[in-house]
């Protein structure tokens, strides 16, 4: 393999916990609802990986039981949000600071103890035949597959389903949704459900394919990483796809650096995705300063019928 | 055949009062309630942990001057926090405000080791201040003119001061005489803040933060400068049509904002650790988040919140020797902050009876 192709295979591997963390939260955000607990929810779902991982090395009881830790945890926030209107933003940080503290506590028997063979690579013998990429998509893991594959089938489900339609409707203007005759309670129940799932699901290809031993705040601000790739993909999957490479890339660039004994001292080339979160936002700001903003347009707006807005 | 005479309905009135004070000490007990329970899944005896929590915070005098010590970053932090929530702005940077003080205060003592204390002290206090200030200006630069979100800006940059510290810790500043070990050289005795009393670490930087909170409220609720902060807060559109500069202010006050957590940093280093560690915080600017939302933003309040989470961090530290990470006191917190954004909506809930034939 030549470097071109280490360096997309590296950053792809670094690349998909955000692209699964980045998709749920576009999942929620168009259906109105603001997920801040990204960085706890993939906490929880990486210590939960590494909990039923260690104890029955099964792939899919441990993807189930990732899957379910998110989707109770976002049942909460959905019950705090959406039913009793409590303030969204606050409710996120509670379910990040919640999720560190009790995955530090339920990790610390596993801490430290590697996971062998977790993620299976999906050989396709026919791609190596292609130019630069072929190498790379012949040799992926099982994860970054169905990552592209979550990619394909967001964007049909917001561009060429109806279930979409209702979605997006429900997230720019619920009152009119419901007048319609769409719940939006349920529709804002699942999705912030099935995305918190996702989220979760994040934080286990960290633990599963990345780097995979459970250490305490392993995601080191991942998942705040993910909250800003939703805006920079202005709520857009495919775009997702395209930021979270990038990352990926940048993440990668770094530690190549490191280990070529580059001058630099490590923890600066550790602060570049950091600072380019915030240069990309201000680009992204500064681009879209005469255009109306993309977000879903009542993003964080609790909903109540009698206030129709 | 009905069973009842009359039924209840329950109604969400979003115009309903606040919630009475005591719906946050419920939900404290309920937070212990279900913390106990995930105490309990993950293998230890919740009544030894909470014992052993209570003792290492409150049960001696010891432990007791520990919670004061740790009130003391808590609550500025939290003053901090609680003056951005004001006008909206959701600082959850206090972390790296409070390193980027820690820093510029180590800074004075590496490069003026020779000064007299009366000198040292206050232009530690500035260079903190003024550190933290700018470093809360990075995060609303950006949001004023780029309308870039000050949640993500706020966290990496907290990101981005950790590893500022690190870099210093191990690198340029470490202690040549340390062995080895992460942190500055000691500072001199002139340039670090005097205890309380003798062979107290408790110093007078917790009466500087209790005047502080006294400034704060006055502030807040009796200036024309509070008046026009609340208002942006509560109606930005009113404050734009009336004239108000909207994003003076935000710049205005998350340069508070940050040097509020700024001089936590600076006495954190001075008043308590006597040098910059990797470890100067655990954690306080996160904890400063909850401290001020449980207080409602209230003065009074957030002297309690902020002596509570102390409490709770020094209570943390004491359970380790029951092999229980320290960790378990901000899973405790989210838990407490989650009951309290639930309880919030019962002063909003109406309890009403209908009675059949009356159509209601």
């Amino acid at each position: 393999m030549d470097w071109i192709t280490q360096l997309l295979t590296a950053g792809l591997s670094a690349g998909t916990p955000l692209l699964f963390a980045t998709l749920g939260g576009i999942l929620i955000e168009r259906s109105g609802v603001i997920q801040l607990g990204a960085e706890g929810l993939m906490l929880m779902g990486a210590v939960t990986a590494a909990l039923v991982y260690l104890w029955t090395p099964n792939l899919v009881l441990t993807v189930a039981a990732v899957l379910v830790v998110g989707a109770v945890l976002g049942l909460l926030h959905a019950f705090l949000t959406v039913s009793l209107r409590a303030n969204q933003i606050v409710s996120g940080l509670a379910m990040t600071l919640f999720g560190s503290g009790l995955s530090a506590t339920l990790g610390q028997s596993v801490a430290g103890a590697p996971l062998v063979g977790s993620a299976p690579i999906v050989n396709l013998a026919f791609f190596d035949s292609l130019p630069v990429v072929g190498p790379v998509l012949a040799h992926l893991d099982i994860f970054t597959w169905l990552s592209f594959l979550l990619v394909v089938a967001m964007g049909l489900l917001f561009t060429r389903t109806v279930i979409g339609l209702r979605l997006k409707a429900v997230g720019d203007n619920p009152g009119t949704a419901d007048v319609m005759g769409i719940s939006v309670t349920f529709y804002r129940y699942a999705c912030v459900m099935a995305g918190s799932a996702l989220m979760a699901l994040g934080g286990a290809d960290l633990l599963l394919v990345y780097s995979p031993t459970w250490i305490q705040g392993m995601t080191a601000g991942r998942g705040w990483i993910a909250v800003a790739l939703i805006i920079f993909s202005q709520w857009s999957p495919l775009r997702a796809l395209i930021g979270t490479l990038f990352f990926g890339l940048l993440d990668t660039v770094g530690f190549r650096i490191q280990l070529a004994g580059s001058p630099v001292p490590p923890y600066f080339l550790k602060m570049i995705p950091y600072v380019v979160t915030i240069l990309v936002l201000i680009l992204v700001g500064w681009r879209s300063r005469h255009r109306p903003s993309s977000a879903p347009r009542a993003l964080g707006l609790p909903y109540l019928r009698e206030q129709r807005l | 055949m009905r069973l009842f005479r009359s039924s209840f309905t329950f109604e969400i009135d979003a115009s309903g009062k606040s919630a009475p004070w005591w719906t946050t000490l419920v939900s404290v007990a309920l937070a212990l309630v279900v913390s106990s329970f995930l105490i309990l899944v993950s293998g230890a005896d919740p009544g030894a942990v909470w014992v052993k929590m209570f003792q290492g915070a409150f049960g001696s005098w010891f432990g007791l001057t520990e919670t004061l010590l740790k009130t003391i970053p808590l609550l500025l932090c939290g003053l901090g926090v609680a003056i951005a929530y004001k006008i909206a702005v959701w600082n959850i940077g206090a972390e790296g405000q409070l390193l980027a003080g820690a820093i510029a205060a180590t800074g004075i003592t590496i490069y003026f080791p020779h000064l007299p204390a009366d000198v040292a002290l206050p232009l530690m206090l500035v260079a903190g201040l003024a550190a933290g200030g700018v470093w809360g200006l990075l995060t609303a630069l950006p949001k004023v003119f780029f309308q870039v979100n000050e949640l993500i800006t706020s966290l990496m940059l907290n990101y981005v001061a950790f590893l500022g510290l690190q870099f210093l810790v191990f690198g340029p500043w470490r202690d040549p005489k340390g062995l080895n070990f992460p942190g500055s050289p000691v500072f001199p005795p002139a340039e670090t803040i005097p205890p309380l009393w003798d062979h107290s670490r408790l110093h007078w930087g917790l009466i500087l933060a209790l005047v502080l909170v006294g400034i704060y409220a006055v502030a807040v609720n009796m200036t024309r400068w509070g008046y026009e902060i609340r208002l942006i807060g509560a109606n930005p559109e009113a404050a734009l049509h009336a004239g108000i500069r909207i994003r003076r202010h935000i710049l205005g006050v998350l340069f508070i904002s940050g040097a509020l957590a700024g001089l936590a940093g600076m006495m954190e280093v001075s008043g308590v650790t006597h040098r910059l560690m990797d470890s100067v915080s655990p954690g306080y600017g996160y904890t400063a988040i909850i401290v001020a939302w449980i207080a409602r933003l209230n003065p009074l309040g957030l002297i309690l919140s902020a002596f509570l989470f102390a409490g709770l961090i020094v209570g943390g530290f004491n359970v380790q020797t029951l092999g229980i990470p320290p960790s378990i006191a901000s899973m405790i917190q989210g838990a407490i902050l989650f009951f309290v954004i639930g309880s919030s909506l019962v002063g909003k809930i109406k309890i009403r009876r209908t009675t059949p034939g009356t159509g209601a």
